[in-house]
């Protein structure tokens, strides 16, 4: 029976795995195609499809894009976030429990709504469409993310700690400098992380927002359109290689932090 | 006399509608040390945390060696605190920890470290210097945050319940421990508590609050052998309480009756005020001699031995309910259903006016 119960349970695990990454394993393998089309049998292996990428300008500044608009829109989204948290954590205001609600309603709203209003806005404010219009919308929809995980991290035994940051002659940039920033760094951190990768692969918001310079996710629609190829196997990889190298050194940095 | 380090003159706060201070003024002397004793309520922390600039209090002013402190902010005054959950800085190492202070105050590396190892050899935690607190245990920790505390060289030293986190044993060591840095150091301490035992063996200056007001001050010993009230009697230790009053005033005598009889006492009261006697337990005694006065007969109900001593409790005879309590050496020879005559010397009657 338990040998039974033990087979089974591994099927299913196998199922499970097979199910979420048979996707991204096709996608990877047909990369590799050495013929025009990514369909079985497979010819390859060859890195003719991941030259194409590579040498085509469009797709690489592209890439440029995607990486220095997550990099910029999250930096300041963890920034508003952090600050709005320790706010809200610190000192009494009016109507906190409501306003921490706005804060946050964001994550429930979808992208494109988002991304059609802030085009409507954008629109009547004469702001042109472009990757600055899109690093906003990222901003948008990444700082209630930033906000909740920094606030949920903020807990009262810090209001000790901030206090004795003063009492031995510290002033208020100077506690959260030195003493709330660096105890709240693996929240930052992480929250840090989950916007770039949110902000990397976003599509929704890019597409409505920019217009000649734009970023992968858009780039890569626009690849689509003409047909499948291995190119866009090639690129796709790309795509999902940066994110399994951001998972690790995120893994890496978190797991070799001791336990407080 | 000389000149009082830190005057809090009538001092009043509320939180919301709820009065925790009512007119309290307290003056604290160079290099004493201050302990402020009472139960959760009494308003010690409230006191505390306006002496340390965390709170400015609705009413009074704090002066700290003359100077007006009432509205200044914790990092511009005088005093440093060594709060209860220690908040030392988690990332930070116990050296960096202790170095803070004077990393504020523009102290280049080299001589702040310095002072951070002497400090850590006060509390005698000189090898600590590049652990993180999360190494230390709870006793380290405590440590740690007094001499954090202690390198800035404040005026005064504030301490909310510092050993309350610790086990028993550890406390007592601690206490110890507390004491004698004090003296080494020379800094005048400010330490709240609720635990009379802890204030006793600390303090030079005993503070008794209760319902956000001093109910007594003055060294341990005159507050625990003669408290000024009722409350400050049965806070500092248990004791037996006879209810009485005043029958006559005679010069600096005074008859008071109770149930189990008539006592001259030198005392102050007003003729037929209400009054308490109240009775130490080890001032209790169970057989009569020449010099004391009785209180009827008794049987004893509960004896436990408590190794040094005996804890004796035994009920009036003539009095259903009343309990007379008694600490005996443990040789002495009683048990349960014995009738003994509980008694004392006329002087360890303490009169307590409310």
């Amino acid at each position: 029976m338990r040998v039974y119960m033990k087979f089974f349970s591994a099927v299913y695990a196998l199922a499970v795995y097979a199910f979420i990454f048979l996707p991204v394993a096709v996608l990877v393998v047909f990369s590799l195609q050495s013929t025009a089309f990514p369909i079985p049998p497979f010819t390859g292996p060859s890195s003719r499809w991941y030259e194409a990428v590579l040498n085509d300008p469009r797709l690489t500044s592209a890439l440029f894009n995607s990486l220095a608009v997550a990099i910029i829109s999250s930096l300041v989204a963890v920034a508003l976030g952090f600050l709005s948290a320790w706010g809200f954590a610190r000192f009494t205001l009016p109507g906190s429990a409501v306003m921490r609600g706005l804060i946050t309603l964001p994550l429930t709203v979808s992208y494109l709504i988002i991304g059609m209003g802030l085009l409507v806005i954008f629109n009547m404010a004469g702001v042109p469409k472009n990757l600055l219009a899109a690093g906003v919308g990222h901003v948008v929809i990444n700082l209630p993310l930033c906000f909740a995980i920094i606030y949920s991290q903020m807990g009262d035994h810090q209001i000790n700690i901030e206090r004795a940051a003063r009492d031995l002659g510290a002033t208020e940039a100077k506690v959260l400098w030195l003493v709330t920033l660096p105890m709240l760094w693996p929240a930052i951190f992480a929250s840090l992380f989950l916007s770039m990768t949110f902000s990397w692969d976003e599509f929704v918001i890019s597409f409505l927002l920019t217009r000649f310079d734009t970023t992968l996710p858009v780039e890569i629609w626009n690849l689509l359109r003409s047909g499948l190829n291995p190119k866009t196997n090639a690129v796709g990889s790309l795509v999902f290689a940066v994110s399994v190298v951001a998972a690790i050194i995120f893994e890496l940095i978190l797991l070799r932090r001791r336990p407080a | 006399m000389t000149e009082a380090l830190v005057e809090m003159k009538n001092i009043s706060h509320n939180f919301g509608r709820v009065g925790v201070l009512h007119d309290v003024s307290l003056t604290i002397n160079p290099g004493s040390y201050t302990v402020l004793l009472g139960p959760s309520g009494s308003g010690k922390t409230t006191l505390l945390s306006i002496l340390g600039g965390f709170l400015v209090p609705r009413k009074g002013s704090v002066l700290i060696r003359g100077q007006n402190c009432t509205a200044m902010a914790p990092a511009r005054r005088p005093t440093a605190t060594v709060f209860q959950d220690y908040a030392l800085f988690p990332h930070m190492s116990v050296g960096n920890n202790v170095g803070f202070g004077l990393r504020m105050k523009g102290v280049i590396k080299s001589e702040r470290n310095r002072l951070a190892q002497e400090a850590l050899a006060i509390v005698g935690l000189s090898d600590a210097f590049r652990k993180k607190p999360h190494q230390l245990s709870g006793g380290q920790r405590q440590r740690v945050a007094l001499a954090r505390a202690l390198v800035i060289k404040p005026a005064v030293l504030l301490l909310d319940e510092p050993l309350g986190a610790l086990d028993l044993k550890l406390r007592r060591q601690m206490q110890d421990e507390l004491k004698t840095i004090q003296k080494q150091v020379g800094t005048a301490f400010v330490h709240v508590t609720h635990d009379q035992e802890e204030a006793m063996a600390l303090a030079d200056h005993c503070v008794v609050m209760n319902q956000g007001r001093i109910e007594d001050e003055g060294t341990p010993e005159r507050v625990y052998a003669r408290p000024a009230t009722r409350f400050t009697a049965a806070f500092m230790g248990e004791s037996t309480l006879i209810p009485g009053d005043v029958a006559s005033v005679t010069g600096n005598a005074i008859l008071i009756n109770t149930a189990f009889g008539s006592f001259p006492i030198i005392a102050e009261a007003a003729e037929g005020a209400a009054v308490t006697l109240a009775v130490r337990p080890e001032h209790m005694r169970l057989i009569r001699d020449s010099r004391s006065v009785t209180f009827g007969t008794a049987q004893v109900t509960a004896v436990i031995f408590q190794g040094s001593f005996k804890r004796v409790l035994a009920e009036s005879n003539s009095r259903v309910g009343f309990m007379f309590i008694a600490r005996i050496p443990a040789e002495h020879d009683v048990s349960v259903g014995d009738t003994v005559t509980p008694c004392c010397h006329i002087e360890d009657l303490i009169v307590l006016a409310k």
